[in-house]
């Protein structure tokens, strides 16, 4: 960087704190011994049911976060995170076509996949701002959509079935789980370091107001860049996982679609909180499990109630497990 | 093999880029002067033109005539949009693109499944009405599709009137101070609420020509609002926003590309590449083309090709 930047050493002096607000640890720990202990309770209730649904809603999760890095703290509203998610299991069906199938090759592959697909476009699209970054993120996970589906000897619009990978072991659904739930918490205490490193700071004051930004000394491009990149391999990790869990993919993990519900999970959660992303994709995923066990046209009450809360409850539902407002 | 496209198929795959370019232009006027005016992204827009389709079809049935259902479906659609702008839209003008963009996400969600609900999954049936139902020849060895023509006459007619209503009407001249600067133009005493709720009740019932129009030629299925809708965005961001000439110009471009590139990428490979790799790539590249455009236009000129917004 050209200038030094004279808010360094405050920006340094501000400590990272573990969440605030009452009772917050003490919620995050009963979480995860929840979470830890879920697969011994579902194999008493539900049998393998309950326990698919809650890997599905942490794989949502993990890539909701990746988005929430870019969407709340970047302020940069990318309508094509689905290229990401689907790169990343893309990359497991492809290579698994290929033969090639141990996990200390595909899992690295697939999130440098995602995250060179990132940095490419984002290296475009930053470029642009507001609305037109919004359409032309769109317009390139449009090309990777369409690109993946003319892909004929990789299932084309008919998808491919994507045998989980090698770990020298069988890895079962309660492996996966638990899989799941360790990458989670790891990706989550990177982030949680991410946003609150002078990085973090210097993106959200970029977000908030970038003349300023600018004026101290930050320059945007790369900051937001290596967010971009940066969410873009988280998500793609949750695209690999996602293609675990289902053991098949379809470009439908591609489509404008996939994005649109990644924004509308993030939403829901709360955009630029840091539970945002993992209390939306949990939500969402329950909302659909309850109003498809009541009806076939589930999408009607889903639909409704999420345009109730976008129109009353702009920040999310994370405030609930935040403890306080931002 | 002669060398060369054979000429009739050019003009053949020109004409069909027009009819599409110029029902394409009935969605994004629409669209663009929404975006335009009152800064809102609408996804909802393919909703209504979806819910024009399935109205044209269904009142084509009851009434016996093609022409009588697609005229109520018009009405029937500007006045679902006029309520829709009263009802859900108006909440979310103050909002920031991203609230817009998920509020309108929902109620794609809400119009899909209502439909389903209404009509069925089944796609619906809207024959061409008989005195269009033959080809014309325009050329020897060239015959068209008579209502093909039919919808590029419409489409032109309809542009016309709609450059009229924008540049020589005063709504239209409320219209085009609100799209270049709202606030300014309120203060000089534009109603420029009132002025929208007529732009989005009369962009509904573009959106409801295109559906009932386009109804014989594409299934009248759920999806078939957001696989146009998405064309219409990268229409009206090509053109500039806010900017109907911008969408008239946005439309064509797209409208001539998509079906060039659809109907002469693919033989252009064969000759350059191995058949194998020339039927892989010729229909990717063909529908990523009209992407490619945007993101060209995007990078040489960001506010689009008519910039509007001072």
């Amino acid at each position: 960087m050209r200038t030094r930047p004279f808010l360094v050493p405050e920006a340094r002096r501000i400590p990272v704190t573990m969440p605030q607000g009452v009772g917050v640890g003490v919620r995050l720990a009963a979480a995860g011994i929840l979470l830890v202990g879920f697969p011994v309770l579902a194999e008493a209730f539900g049998g393998r049911f309950y326990l698919n649904l809650v890997t599905r809603a942490m794989i949502l999760g993990l890539a909701c976060s990746g988005l929430n890095l870019v969407l709340g703290y970047g302020g940069l509203v990318s309508f094509g995170h689905a290229t990401y998610f689907g790169l990343g299991a893309y990359t497991v069906a492809v290579l698994a076509r290929e033969g090639v199938r141990a996990a200390w090759v595909v899992w690295p592959a697939g999130i440098l996949v995602a995250a060179f697909a990132a940095l490419l476009i984002g290296a475009m699209c930053l470029r642009t701002r507001g609305l037109h970054f919004i359409m032309i993120t769109l317009a390139f996970a449009q090309m990777v959509y369409y690109g993946m589906v003319s892909l004929k000897q990789y299932g084309g619009q008919d998808g491919l079935r994507a045998p989980r990978t090698d770990f020298g072991f069988p890895l079962g659904d309660v492996a996966l789980y638990y899989l799941t739930l360790l990458l989670l918490a790891a990706c989550l205490g990177i982030l949680w370091r991410v946003v609150h490193a002078r990085f973090g700071r210097a993106l959200q004051a970029i977000r908030d107001n970038e003349a300023r930004a600018v004026a101290v000394g930050f320059s945007p491009y790369p900051f937001q860049l290596v967010a971009f990149v940066l969410s873009g391999a988280l998500t793609g990790l949750g695209g690999i996982l996602m293609a675990h869990h289902a053991q098949y993919v379809s470009p439908a993990m591609l489509s404008w679609q996939q994005s649109g519900a990644f924004l509308l999970m993030v939403i829901l959660g709360g955009v630029g909180r840091f539970w945002g992303g993992v209390v939306g994709a949990a939500a969402m995923v329950a909302l659909e499990e309850v109003f498809h066990a009541a009806t076939i046209h589930w999408q009607l009450p889903l639909g409704l109630v999420l345009l109730v809360v976008v129109l009353l409850a702009p920040r999310g539902l994370a405030g609930l497990v935040e403890g306080r407002p931002r | 093999m002669p060398s060369g496209f054979p000429t009739t198929l050019l003009l053949e795959q020109l004409l069909n880029g027009l009819q599409l370019g110029l029902m394409l232009f009935l969605l994004a006027s629409g669209l663009t002067l929404v975006l335009g005016i009152m800064d809102v992204v609408n996804l909802a827009h393919g909703s209504l033109y979806m819910l024009g389709a399935y109205f044209a079809a269904t009142l084509a049935r009851v009434t016996g005539s093609f022409w009588a259902g697609v005229a109520l479906a018009v009405l029937a659609t500007a006045v679902a949009g006029v309520l829709l702008e009263v009802s859900v839209l108006r909440q979310v003008y103050a909002r920031d693109h991203l609230t817009q963009v998920l509020a309108t996400f929902a109620l794609i969600l809400v119009f899909n499944e209502g439909v389903r609900m209404v009509w069925g999954p089944q796609a619906l049936l809207l024959p061409v009405p008989q005195e269009l139902a033959r080809p014309l020849p325009l050329l020897p060895g060239l015959g068209y599709s008579a209502y093909r023509l039919f919808l590029i006459g419409v489409g032109a007619a309809l542009a016309a009137l709609l450059f009229l209503l924008i540049h020589r009407t005063r709504l239209g001249m409320w219209v085009r101070a609100g799209a270049s600067n709202r606030a300014m133009a309120q203060a000089l005493g534009v109603p420029i609420r009132r002025v929208f709720t007529v732009v989005f009740g009369v962009s509904a019932g573009l959106c409801a020509v295109a559906g009932g129009l386009l109804g014989p030629i594409l299934a009248v299925q759920v999806g078939m609002g957001e696989e146009i809708l998405i064309l219409a965005f990268v229409v009206i961001v090509i053109g500039g926003i806010g900017s109907v000439k911008g969408a008239l110009v946005g439309a064509l471009l797209v409208g001539i590309v998509d079906t060039a590139g659809r109907a002469l990428l693919p033989p252009l490979f064969l000759r350059l590449l191995s058949p194998e790799m020339a039927s892989n790539l010729g229909p990717a590249v063909a529908s990523l083309l009209i992407y490619l455009l945007m993101a060209a236009v995007l990078f040489l000129r960001p506010q689009g090709l008519f910039p509007v917004r001072t």
